[in-house]
């Protein structure tokens, strides 16, 4: 497997020989040529590199995982003090304390949450791999509906379809005349724009910061190679990726949260009947 | 998918292939997590709840239990104390008690000392006044000769007049008022 940044490399030496101008990468980028196709019940499969990481991911995390809690200690070692540091992030500080009380059951839904978005926005900075699946809207989408339909779901359970839905419909302890107003943008709150935000801030976080990355450092490669005066301001591109790389990282681990953290913001409105 | 038709492609409509595999993705987390995972975790989390509670409880247990042994062992020093100070007072009585024993013992001992020391005075005074009889009347018949000019030694020893003598003065004595026998004839030697 090759690394995105060279691929486009190679690529972009074809793109800008004739004009001879450096071409900035675009929305080919996440569409890189399918390793494999076929067709499953007339559903078309794409098996692109993206696939793979995503597969490489999720196998990596679930192994990471399965490892920590292999041999579970009261005394931990470093795999599993790391592993249990990360699902107490999750356990104590959303499902305890943001979800509320009745939040524990939530601690493995949005640890899974979590540590699959983790892992696979991680591979945006992984050299060979450098592009987070997350960065494809149909991952961050599969997330936000599986969130939408449980944070519904939960809604109606603890309070009852009734009052669940009345409660959204006609907002508590707002005068009468303010539903022609408030009842279409709560409809719009709870039922789409909640689910749509969660998955394009995490979408959008992932494919600007690949966009970044890339831009730098294809930049930093043409800059290099043309051969002229330009040649000073590589080392400049170079630095900015780097630099990028670590706010990158802060990026991956901020989002994976931040989704976290706002599903069980959602879950505590569905659970708790006063918003 | 060529470049060129990823140009064209919309980001935000993802084909249905990609959201079966990311749903496949994630179902395998959590599937992994519901049912290995978090159990684990928990069961860790519960067993270092247990072991920090049962630490605390353990120690509460200890103490109390050191505490009980102080109480046991004071009760069982005040005890001791009581104890000793009945075995002192015990051992004072006894002590008391085998002076006195000893003192009574030292009495009849002497008591006994001195009765046998009377006896045996008694007894020899006895051998005495029966050697002495005998020479008084020798003595007599012969003072009395000596005076009388003959010899009375054969008269006095036929007709036993000095026994007779005697055994009168013996009934004197016995017919004394004070009726202690022999004491008239204890005095007279007394004071010689």
């Amino acid at each position: 497997m090759t690394s995105s940044a060279l691929e486009r490399g190679s690529v972009l030496a074809v793109e800008s020989d004739p004009g001879g101008g450096f071409v900035a990468p675009g929305l080919s980028e996440f569409y890189p040529e399918p390793v494999a196709t076929f067709s499953l019940l007339g559903v078309d499969f794409e098996i692109t590199r993206i696939t793979i990481i995503l597969w490489i991911a999720t196998l990596a995390m679930i192994a990471f995982l399965v490892a920590a809690v292999r041999k579970p200690q009261i005394v931990p070692g470093k795999l599993q003090y790391l592993g249990e540091t990360g699902y107490s992030l999750i356990r104590d500080g959303v499902a305890r304390d943001v979800v509320g009380p009745k939040g524990l059951p939530f601690a493995p839904f949005l640890a899974s949450l979590f540590f699959f978005i983790l892992a696979n926005n991680l591979m945006a900075i992984i050299p060979f791999a450098q592009i987070s699946p997350m960065s494809k809207f149909a991952f961050p989408l599969v997330l936000a509906a599986i969130c939408w339909v449980l944070y519904i779901w939960v809604g109606i359970r603890e309070q009852g379809a009734g009052k669940y839905f009345k409660d959204i419909l006609f907002l508590p302890g707002v005068p009468k005349p303010m539903y022609i107003l408030v009842t279409p943008i709560e409809i719009l709150q709870n039922f789409v724009v909640r689910p749509f935000t969660l998955a394009v801030r995490l979408f959008a976080n992932m494919f600007a910061g690949h966009m970044l990355l890339v831009v730098f450092a294809l930049g930093a490669t043409y800059l290099f190679t043309v051969g002229n005066f330009s040649a000073v301001f590589g080392p400049i591109s170079a630095l900015m990726a780097i630099v990028m790389t670590f706010f990158e990282l802060l990026v991956i681990f901020l989002q994976a949260y931040v989704f976290t953290v706002l599903m069980g913001t959602y879950l505590n409105g569905s659970i708790e009947a006063e918003h | 998918m060529s470049i060129l038709a990823a140009e064209s492609a919309n980001p935000l409509i993802p084909p249905l292939g990609e959201i079966i595999i990311g749903l496949i993705a994630f179902a395998i987390v959590l599937l992994v997590m519901f049912k290995f995972v978090a159990p684990r975790f928990e069961q860790v989390f519960r067993a270092r709840r247990e072991a920090i509670e049962g630490g605390i409880e353990r120690a509460e247990a200890m103490q109390a239990e050191a505490r009980e042994a102080l109480e046991q062992y004071r009760a069982q020093l005040a005890e001791a104390r009581t104890e000793a100070a009945q075995i002192r007072d015990q051992a004072r009585a006894e002590g008391q008690q085998i002076l006195e024993e000893l003192r009574v013992q030292a009495q009849q001992e002497s008591a006994r000392i001195i009765a046998r020391g009377e006896e045996q005075l008694a007894a020899s005074r006895q051998q005495v006044i029966n050697e002495l009889r005998g020479q008084i009347g020798a003595l007599a018949v012969d003072l009395a000769g000596r005076i009388v000019g003959e010899s009375l030694e054969d008269e006095a020893r036929r007709s036993g007049t000095v026994d007779r003598f005697l055994d009168q003065l013996d009934g004197m004595a016995a017919g004394s008022p004070d009726g202690r026998p022999g004491s008239s004839v204890y005095v007279p030697e007394g004071n010689r």
